[in-house]
């Protein structure tokens, strides 16, 4: 009997997953032995790096988005019918049309969304790039500033790690291009006693503030915004004012997630080396979704679905796991709008950042094309 | 009725220990419990540190074997 492998999400993780599979067991699919079906919750999908380039005006929005079908290998049964309960009991996904789809093996990527919410006077009070609206919003904001108080405020948790950073140091060169660096001040906010997670991109990033002239705030978890008195106050106690805030916001996982008793705030539990869901043999966790303690990014997201095609294509033809998950995460980080540096590491190697240059900014804008390569599976 | 959860952030670079702290106590309730394991020396400083400041109780810390444990109770 054939054997059916759903994908709930259609974002990066699922989509190099479903090509990942179709190249590894294209003969089986053919033959009729195993089908692979997604269930999405759009018909477009988008490179959401590239948002980092909106406010900036340095990337065009068409860039960004490629319809999913497109993305999508043929042999994918692809739905727009985003789940709404996940029975792992009895082995059923239950979607907004009411459609039920049975499975043998499930993948659930239903990634992370904002939680703007989360805060009160967040979302009327301050800016953000992590969503195709909010990005619009924050170039008009910029169109607009001419000088003053910048607030640049990170929650936690938050995907793309070094995107903070990233839109700090932009931001300045972006000021300083405008000629309203002298007219502004940056205050950068991070909720642990350091500017980075990471420690060595911590230690790099703090030399580099203090010669920009960026000021920065460690120990900052927002309690509260103040839309009216422009304020901006921390669970700590210390209060900020500032003329434009942005932020990066709290993230959630899917509702589906919390609505189907998957995991709490949406994240689901997961082994950190089989990526299976703990309790279930048959079901695999891939990207934001899961709730190991590592960098939500596109890459934690690229590197473990690589995984999970090796195990899904071995158990479905040979019967047998294939390899573990060693933690690998690659980042490149922008230092500004001409250079940049990476980062990597896994669960033994420690990060250990390299100077920054233009040959990898440079790779970092190649990336920026060849991205729907790596969605195809193919990078 | 209070609850204890633990989070295995040994081995985890980013978002790091603290990090997932925060973002755990977010979803819990006051008088719950977290118990944080990390082979980062700097979490049995960083984490009472961070707790003092946001008005959170650290019910005890130290050395376990191969790493360090934090355990922390929401106070508000």
């Amino acid at each position: 009997m054939s054997k059916k492998v759903l994908i709930v999400g259609g974002g990066l993780a699922g989509t190099i997953i479903a090509n990942g599979l179709c190249r590894h067991i294209g003969t089986d699919m053919r033959k009729g032995d195993v089908s692979i079906t997604m269930l999405g919750t759009t018909d477009t999908h988008m490179y959401q790096p590239g948002l980092l380039y909106i406010p900036f005006g340095k990337i065009r929005e068409r860039e960004l988005f490629r319809p999913q079908r497109k993305v999508l290998d043929k042999r994918v049964i692809f739905h727009i019918d985003p789940a709404t309960n996940i029975d792992v009991d009895n082995k059923k996904v239950t979607c907004q049309s009411g459609t039920v789809h049975d499975y043998d093996y499930l993948v659930i990527a239903t990634g992370s969304r904002l939680n703007t919410a989360s805060i009160p006077g967040l979302e009327e009070g301050a800016h953000w790039l992590y969503d195709l609206e909010g990005a619009r919003k924050m170039r008009d904001a910029l169109d607009k500033f001419d000088g003053g108080q910048i607030v640049v405020n990170v929650n936690a948790p938050h995907k793309c790690p070094v995107a903070p950073l990233e839109i700090t140091f932009m931001l300045k060169e972006y000021l300083e291009g405008k000629g309203l660096w002298d007219k502004t001040e940056i205050t950068y906010t991070y909720p642990i006693g350091r500017l980075h997670a990471l420690e060595p991109v911590a230690e790099w990033a703090k030399p580099a503030m203090d010669e920009a002239g960026i000021k920065y705030e460690t120990f900052f978890n927002t309690r509260e915004v103040d839309p009216a008195a422009k304020t901006i106050l921390s669970e700590e106690g210390v209060t900020l004012d500032y003329d434009l805030l942005v932020t990066i916001p709290p993230h959630s996982g899917a509702d589906v997630i919390t609505d189907s008793g998957l995991g709490d705030g949406g994240w689901v539990p997961t082994h950190k080396t089989k990526l299976l869901r703990e309790g279930s043999t048959d079901v695999f966790v891939c990207g934001d979704t899961t709730n190991i303690p590592i960098s939500k990014a596109g890459s934690t997201a690229h590197f473990e679905a690589d995984t999970i095609i090796d195990n899904l294509a071995s158990l479905l033809t040979e019967g047998r796991w294939a390899r573990d998950y060693d933690g690998k995460v690659f980042c490149f980080v922008e230092t500004g709008m001409k250079t940049g540096t990476y980062v990597w590491f896994n669960y033994k190697t420690p990060p250990n950042p390299g100077a920054p240059s233009q040959m990898i900014h440079w790779f970092k804008l190649a990336y920026n094309r060849l991205y729907w390569l790596s969605a195809r599976g193919l990078l | 009725m209070s609850e204890r959860k633990v989070i295995d952030a040994r081995g985890s670079f980013c978002p790091g220990p603290l990090m997932e702290l925060i973002a755990a106590l977010k979803l819990m309730n006051v008088g719950d419990e977290v118990e944080i394991l990390s082979t980062d020396q700097g979490t049995a400083n960083d984490v009472p540190e961070w707790a003092a400041k946001v008005g959170h109780e650290t019910l005890e810390s130290g050395e376990r074997d191969d790493h360090w444990f934090v355990v922390v109770r929401k106070a508000k």
